[in-house]
Parts: structure tokens; sequence; C-alpha cells
């Protein structure tokens, strides 16, 4: 699958002459002035935001989408029989169509809506670990997982007794797929991984991945929070069995995460909540479910975060993730040029391919000092483990600031970025 | 905005948190907590020898963290050594007050020098998201003497 985010390294002196952002097909003035956030001041100076692979913002597009929801177009969905419920229950179903298609799935029925990518993680290994898996079978994650890709699983392995195999990483944080290759073995059941590393940036060959545990026998589950956002997906040509991925990283809504499955698979998993609009009939001796999707979203869904991921993905469409994508890696070059400049920095994570996200440490600077010292400066990065713990120690690292790149970002916020590190430096030494 | 920065980073702390007091592990403490700031990443192990009379005869500590976290521990770990388990909990409580920008009143006479010294701490107020930076090796330390092994800040 040809993954529009990926980025080569070596590719870094042919891109550092970019100075200004103005390709002829991407206009990334026009699309700041969508994002009111991008407009405001953080202590005097305007924000440089660079933290989107936490969380990005969000554009008027989707705000205004989900402020005629709730106005104009609310009720509950799949209960009444008067207007406006039909009216919000078309809008959550083509909503699922919108997400549907964005992802090539065969039909809508295979996008289920969940609260985010963690609770998508946490369905499988409900739903299809403890049924499907038994005590001795073997999950392989990489060394690259966030803690939504480790711990659903860790608490299957102490629920049913499988055994979780790690892939390792090496020095320059590439997925080493010998070391996979050698993982596999008829026990493995499941393999999950994320498409690309939150830290590191590197972007994983899930491809390939899913055609060898494939053919080990294993099914696959690919952990898309980061990787959508930065070139989309067809889900049918990678051929996974689990594709999951979050609406607030994609400038839609918090609240709001998607599993994509292969709708056979879905069809045998029970229930992993049970309640409202997933049940076909309900006694108190004798409850039977409805199929996927409905069979996994009990209760009240999400309505408007839903109809909000629909607008996010139609703007995004609308500028082309293909165009988004390389801007974004354009960026991404301009700003390791630059950071790697900077004396005493040194960045974390140098894989052959990677998608727009820099982590990096400073000489003498825990990333926590860097990011409060940046912030006066109006410069929005993360500092921390970035919820990957077992990875930050794999490097000898406690914490890392990280530099995310969105599809609004632009140089003035890498040379802002730049200016702010040396600040930093300017009062460490 | 940078006035606050600097007043946060000052010399002292600096200079606390690239060369640290106490940065050690004894081998007679008598007590011991790890400060966790899952957060940030912070992780502080404090070590205190408690004597007779419930004196604190040594204190001193390992671990990583931010400047304003590693130079809290190095100014606390000279502060506490010398007096009584009772006096630390007083200090801790009066320092706690300054790091979140709270009226400390007149403190006790025989506190005066080390509040002096743990001002340069108080910049953390205009920073709410530092304060528990500030305070973890305090609450390592308040658990390590009342008997817990392991505090987080959060």
């Amino acid at each position: 699958m040809p993954f529009l985010g990926g980025w080569k390294n070596k590719m870094v002196a042919a891109n550092t002459a970019l100075k200004s952002d103005t390709s002829s097909d991407y206009n990334v003035s026009a699309i700041r002035a969508d994002f009111p956030a991008l407009g405001l001041k953080i202590n005097d100076y305007p924000l440089a935001f660079l933290d989107s692979g936490a969380s990005a913002q969000k554009p008027v597009q989707v705000l205004d989408r989900m402020d005629k929801a709730y106005r104009l177009e609310y009720a509950n969905v799949h209960r009444g029989a008067y207007t406006l419920s039909q009216l919000a229950t078309d809008n959550y179903e083509n909503a699922r169509t919108t997400v549907a298609n964005f992802v090539k799935a065969k039909t809508p029925d295979e996008i289920i809506f969940t609260r985010n990518v963690t609770a998508a993680i946490n369905l499988v290994a409900h739903s299809y670990g403890r049924t499907f898996l038994r005590a001795g079978d073997e999950i392989i994650i990489s060394h690259m997982e966030h803690h939504a890709n480790i711990v659903p699983w860790q608490l299957l392995r102490d629920a049913i007794g499988v055994e979780i195999k790690v892939v390792p990483v090496d020095d320059h944080g590439n997925f080493l797929m010998n070391e996979f290759e050698k993982l596999l073995c008829p026990k493995t059941k499941l393999v999950a991984v994320t498409q690309v590393s939150n830290v590191l940036g590197t972007v994983l060959p899930i491809k390939k991945i899913v055609q060898q545990a494939h053919n080990a026998g294993a099914r696959v589950l690919i952990d898309g929070c980061q990787g959508i956002v930065h070139g989309g997906v067809d889900v049918q040509e990678l051929d996974a069995d689990f594709y999951a991925f979050t609406g607030h990283k994609l400038y839609g809504p918090s609240g709001i995460g998607v599993l994509w499955g292969k709708l056979d698979l879905l069809n045998t998993m029970p229930p992993y909540e049970g309640g409202g609009d997933m049940i076909e009939n309900v006694t108190f001796e004798r409850t039977t479910y409805r199929e996927a999707p409905a069979r996994f979203e009990a209760g009240t869904p999400p309505i408007v975060e839903a109809v909000g991921l629909a607008a996010a993905i139609d703007y995004m469409t609308d500028i082309g993730f293909q165009n988004i994508a390389i801007h974004e890696n354009k960026l991404l070059a301009y700003a390791t040029d630059g950071l790697t400049k900077i004396k005493g920095l040194r960045i974390i994570g140098q894989a052959d391919i990677k998608a727009p996200i820099i982590s990096f440490e400073l000489d003498g600077v825990h990333a926590h000092d860097i990011s409060t010292i940046i912030d006066s400066k109006g410069v929005a990065v993360r500092a921390g483990h970035h919820c990957a713990q077992p990875l930050m120690d794999r490097f000898g690292l406690s914490a890392t600031a990280r530099a995310s790149i969105g599809m609004y970002n632009n140089t003035e916020d890498i040379d802002q970025l730049i200016d702010a590190l040396n600040y930093v430096k300017e009062i460490f030494n | 905005m940078e006035d606050d920065i600097r007043e946060l980073y000052q010399e002292v702390i600096l200079d606390h948190g690239k060369n640290p007091r106490n940065f050690r592990h004894p081998e007679d403490a008598t007590c011991e907590a790890d400060g966790n700031n899952p957060l940030c990443g912070d992780k502080l192990t404090v070590f205190v020898k408690v004597g007779s009379n419930q004196y604190i005869e040594d204190a001193a500590f390992e671990g990583r963290g931010c400047a304003i976290s590693v130079a809290s521990a190095s100014m606390m770990t000279g502060i506490v050594t010398g007096k009584k388990v009772a006096e630390v909990d007083d200090l801790f409580e009066i320092f706690h007050k300054m790091c979140k920008g709270e009226d400390i009143g007149e403190p006790p006479e025989e506190y005066e020098d080390d509040i002096d010294k743990l001002m340069v701490l108080s910049g953390v107020k205009q920073f709410p998201m530092r304060v528990k930076c500030a305070t973890l090796a305090w609450h390592a330390i308040n658990a390590a003497v009342h008997g817990e092994k392991v505090v987080s800040s959060e």
C-alpha cells in the first residue's frame, strides 16, 4: 500500500531548500484561516501549534456542522418515529457511509463507532480475544506501541493466559521485520501493531506485516490513529482484519473513534457492551443481538461527534490527502534540517520512512522545562513519555519533547520553534 | 511572561538542577520512598536516615527529573538534615502554600532562613502545571518518614 505520509530520511538534503509553503496547489494560509485556534496569541506570541499528534485543532467546517446538528437536527437516533429523529438517524448513518468510503470499506456495516481508538482496541481484546484466543496462544505487538495497544492485551493475558511477544526496534527506530518473522509461529493468533510510532514517527511496513501474519494464520489489528492522519488508508488493499483510529487527531471532535473490521469476522464476535440499540429481542431469560455494527454500539452513540468526524473527513478530502501529506513531508524535512543545526539537540527516531513527528532531546535540559519555556514564546509541543513508556525505556529516556506537524502548520511555526529552543539554551547556559 | 520564566529559572535553581547536592544513595538510610510524576516521567527516590528522637541525620536522593524537581530535591535534602520529622511536616505545609501562591501568614521564626531559601522556587506559582514538580521530593520525603513506599504527585 502506498503510504502517502511516508518520507524518506535520505531526502533531507533535497528538501532543505524549502523556504515557503506556497506550493502551487496547497494554500496553507487559506487552511489556517479555517482554524480559529490558530489565530490565538499565547503569551503575546502567535500560537505555533505543534502538538497535533496528541490532538488536532478543529476547522470551522467541523464546528459549524456540529453546531447545526445540535441546534436544528438533534434527537436520539434509531428510536423515534418522528421527523427530527429520522433526520438525526440519517445524519448519523450518512456519517458512517462517509467513514466507510474514506477508508474504502466494503460496506458501512464494517464501521463501528466507538469512543476513541483505545475503546476500539479494547473492544477487539474483549470480544474477539476472549472468544477466539486460548491460554498459550500468542499475541505479537511491537516495541513502538503506545499504552492503548499494550495494556488491553495485558488485561487479556491476565484474564485468559495468552502470551505477549514484542518485536524489537533498532537504534534508528526501524521495525525489525526479520525479528518479527522469527516470532511468528503456529501459536501466533493475533498481531497488533501501530501504523506510525507516535514517538519516533516511524512508518511501519504494515502491508508486509499483514501478509506475513496471514501466512502464519494469525489475525491482524492495525492501530491507525497516527497513521491515517498523514495519508489515509485503503483497508481492502491493506487486508488487515481490524483497523482502529480516532476522530480527534483527524481534525474532528473528541469522543469518537472508529473500529473497522471485516464484516464476516465482526458477525462471529459477541457483544462487548450490553444495552439498548444492540439487541434484537430481550426477555429476562434470553437476549438475541443484532449484527454489526449495531451489535457493538450499545446505548446512545456519539451522534453529533459522528457528524463532526464526517465533516472533518470531507474537509480533508476536499483539500486532498495526498496534498496534505506532501505538505507535511516538506515541513518535516524543513524542521529536521533546522533542528539538526541546533547544537546539543538530538532527534530520537531516524527511521528510513517517517511521518511528520519529531521527538528530541536537548543536552542538559529536561523536556518538561523545554515545554514550559517555549510555551512562553507561544510554541506548543508535547513533553513526557507520550504514553509509550516501554519504548522510552528502550532508548534510555524518561521524557522527550515532541513536535508533531499537522496540515495547517507552516515554516513560520518551525522557525518559531527553533527560535524558542535557542531561548531555552540561552536560559540554561 | 518572560519575566516569569526568568524568575522560575533563576541561577540558583539552574545550579541545583545541574549540580544537585546530596545526589547519592546512603547505605545507612532508615527509610526511603519513590516519588513519581507519571505525566512527565519524573522519578525520584528519597533516602532518609532518621535517628533517635526523630531527628533526620541524613537525607539524599537519586533519580531523574526536570530542573525544577531536581533543584527542589537538592535544596530540600539540605534543609531537612538536622531537623525533626515534625518540623519537616511543618515546612512542607508552608512550602506547598508558597508554590500554590497562597498566603503563608507569619511563619515561625525558626523557619525564616529555610523559607528564604525555598522562596526561589515560589516562581512556580505562575505555572500551575509545574507545582507538582516543585513538590515531588517533599511528597516523597513525607511518605518515607511516615512509612509509605511510593507516592505520586498526581
